[in-house]
């Protein structure tokens, strides 16, 4: 086999619509010898003790107990994002193998989308376009109107990394920002972006005219926004998710969407993804959903790749792993 | 008999609609004004010609042309709503002792948000993403679809008035380098303050930039500003934000542009004209996203613009200085 003097790596496949990148590929084949999971259940015996990590790309490949029991040398596996809940961290822990995952280079690119998503919705720009490109158009009405970003309340929920990166950018429209998070920040970071913490998430609900959800998914924050914290807000109130569907009552929002509870949502992110192809999202005006991309451009995807290679390359020489999702 | 006799007549073309003032202003202007609309106007021209003292256009109408004018003797000053004034004729108007007058300080932050909200959108294939999020059919995967990045990236400012400025102030944030080209340079204190570099030559802006941003008013000088020169010039993964007005961008030379990969996307919010015609090319493009004239269009905003206006009708009728009255050039 080329390149037998490099470490075993198995991905789940080269190109397609769920694979690595050709160029990515190139980039890794000079250090790793990559195995695909084809070649892996072609050749299961001997490849088996071959490999020594897995780069997960976009949760796949799929790990599972059978997975872990027939890699005997496996020691690390990178993930792909900052998200680990599709992993079932205790049971790679009992086995031994490493975790790391690539929380700050998506930390950028999501808040820039937590960002456009605001200013679309609050705008209707899909709306726009369509009116803009539709067939029956023949004028645009005077009276068809947004809402102003600039100078209304953001609320912050979940004040981590990308939150903050969010209120920074949130400072230079002269928003007014209140956030809700564990911990409070402290003073200079409030200072430095201007925002108020709000210990009690219902302060913030009531008052923001645009509510940023930016928490990580965990048992506590599972339904974190239910029908109670849909009727706190204002009915002019946007809704915006960037965090990880189940964050929201799905139904709790549809039904909120529909009695005008709230005024719009804007989603990246949704339990499942895709949604079902006759879900109510998918069917209501004011609602923006994209295809989870909040860290999806070319220069990030690279220095996940790159930070991918880094741990795998640390955790297989023994030495402290960057990025290692503890549990 | 008429509401409100003792207050000065404002002309309006009509209340509501789609090309009307908004239902929401007119218990506010009544409170300075006896509204007349156009349909009023010309149904008893007689009686109401000598009340107009003040003209209030909504979206460009009434269109004001020779006859209009000639026909409203006691006529001191027309507002606009909004801040471009290329489509009046400044001269023709002045030439019969009207003032006019314009909205710069409503427009100019809902007008930068536009222009951040479509450089965003259009970077992050947001559009573009909505449908496959939506579609019936389409199977996806969030690992293959990929956008551009803004955050570092550099935005090229064409135009450095109070909304290319607060276009800087916003790209900032997002930890953007700014250049920008302007008939003036800025003051070093302003540069400074957004970081912004000055490009005396628009080719050097031009060559530079991942966004081009157009926020120019259209004069002669601006008139096809961008075209097939200019968009040569630009990086073949540069994107194109209009903001301006439809006719300071080569719309041919803009079709061909995005269609041979020239330039990678770009973002309109004005065109030339609005709407386009149905069968325009521009329609059809995936890597074009078009949104109505956006520009203003929030309750804050044109409710500003409303308020500015009649600060400057006011000022007009009492004889003193107006805030935002604009001299033909």
């Amino acid at each position: 086999m080329e390149g037998q003097e490099l470490p075993c790596v198995l991905i789940d496949c080269i190109g397609g619509k769920h694979g690595v990148y050709e160029d990515h590929a190139e980039f890794l084949k000079e250090r790793f010898c990559l195995i695909t999971m084809k070649e892996y259940l072609e050749n299961k015996s001997f490849l088996g003790k071959k490999i020594r990590a897995i780069y997960m790309w976009y949760h796949k490949p799929v790990i599972n107990e059978e997975l872990l029991q027939s890699l005997p040398n496996l020691k690390i596996v990178a993930s792909s994002g900052a998200g680990v809940d599709h992993l079932d961290l205790n049971l790679l822990s009992s086995y031994g193998v490493k975790v790391s995952n690539t929380p700050l280079t998506v930390s950028t690119d999501t808040a820039d989308l937590g960002m456009a998503l605001m200013l679309a919705s609050s705008r209707r720009l899909v709306e726009g376009h369509q009116m803009a490109i539709s067939p029956d158009t023949e004028y645009f009405p005077a009276n068809w109107l947004g809402a102003e970003v600039s100078g209304a309340t953001l609320g912050i929920v979940g004040m981590g990394t990308i939150g903050y990166k969010v209120a920074e950018r949130a400072k230079a429209f002269e928003m007014k920002i209140l956030y809700h998070n564990r911990k409070q920040r402290n003073k200079e970071e409030e200072h430095a972006v201007g925002a108020t913490y709000c210990k009690k998430i219902d302060d913030l609900l009531q008052q923001a005219d645009f509510v940023m959800l930016a928490v990580k998914l965990t048992p506590q924050t599972h339904k974190l926004i239910g029908k109670r914290e849909l009727q706190l807000m204002k009915p002019t109130a946007i809704l915006i998710n960037i965090s990880r569907g189940l964050v929201v009552d799905q139904d709790a929002l549809v039904e909120a969407l529909q009695n005008k509870v709230i005024k719009a949502a804007a989603l990246d992110v949704t339990y499942p993804e895709p949604l079902p192809r006759d879900h109510p999202l998918l069917k209501l005006k004011d609602v923006l959903i994209t295809p989870h991309i909040g860290s999806a451009t070319v220069k990030t995807r690279h220095l996940m790749k790159e930070n991918m290679t880094e741990s795998i390359q640390a955790g297989l020489a023994g030495l402290p792993i960057p990025n290692e999702v503890l549990l | 008999m008429m509401e409100g006799e003792e207050l000065p007549g404002l002309l309006v073309n009509e209340v509501g609609g789609m090309h009307g003032i908004l239902h929401d202003h007119v218990e506010f202007l009544k409170k300075h004004f006896c509204l007349i609309t156009m349909k009023e106007f010309l149904e008893s021209e007689k009686n109401l010609r000598k009340k107009v003292q003040a003209i209030y256009l909504w979206w460009h109408k009434p269109v004001i042309d020779k006859d209009l004018l000639q026909s409203l003797p006691n006529l001191k000053v027309i507002a606009n709503s909004g801040v471009g004034m290329d489509h009046l004729d400044l001269k023709l108007i002045a030439s019969f002792g009207v003032k006019m007058a314009n909205a710069p300080r409503a427009v100019s932050s809902s007008t930068a948000d536009t222009g951040m909200a479509l450089l965003l959108a259009s970077a992050r294939r947001l559009v573009e993403g909505y449908h496959v999020a939506i579609s019936p059919g389409m199977e996806y995967c969030e690992a293959d679809f990929l956008g551009v990045e803004v955050t570092g990236a550099t935005l090229g400012i064409i135009g450095m008035g109070s909304i290319g400025y607060k276009i800087a102030l916003r790209a900032k944030a997002f930890e953007m380098k700014i250049l920008y080209h302007n008939r003036t340079r800025r003051k070093e204190q302003e540069e400074q303050a957004v970081g912004a570099i000055y490009c005396e030559k628009l080719d050097d802006l031009l060559c530079q930039a991942d966004f081009v941003m157009v926020v120019v008013s259209l004069t002669p000088q601006t008139h096809k500003l961008i075209g097939k020169r200019e968009m040569e010039l630009m990086k073949p993964t540069a994107t194109l934000v209009n903001i301006s007005r439809g006719a300071v961008v080569d719309q041919e030379a803009l079709v061909i542009a995005l269609r041979t990969g020239v330039i990678r996307a770009a973002a309109l919010d004005v065109t030339y004209p609005e709407p386009l015609p149905r069968d325009h090319p521009l329609l059809k493009l995936k890597n074009v996203i078009i949104t109505p004239h956006l520009g203003i269009k929030t309750d804050k905003a044109t409710r500003m613009i409303t308020e500015e206006a009649v600060e400057n009708i006011l000022a007009a009728l009492t004889g003193l200085p107006m805030p935002s009255e604009v001299l033909p050039s």
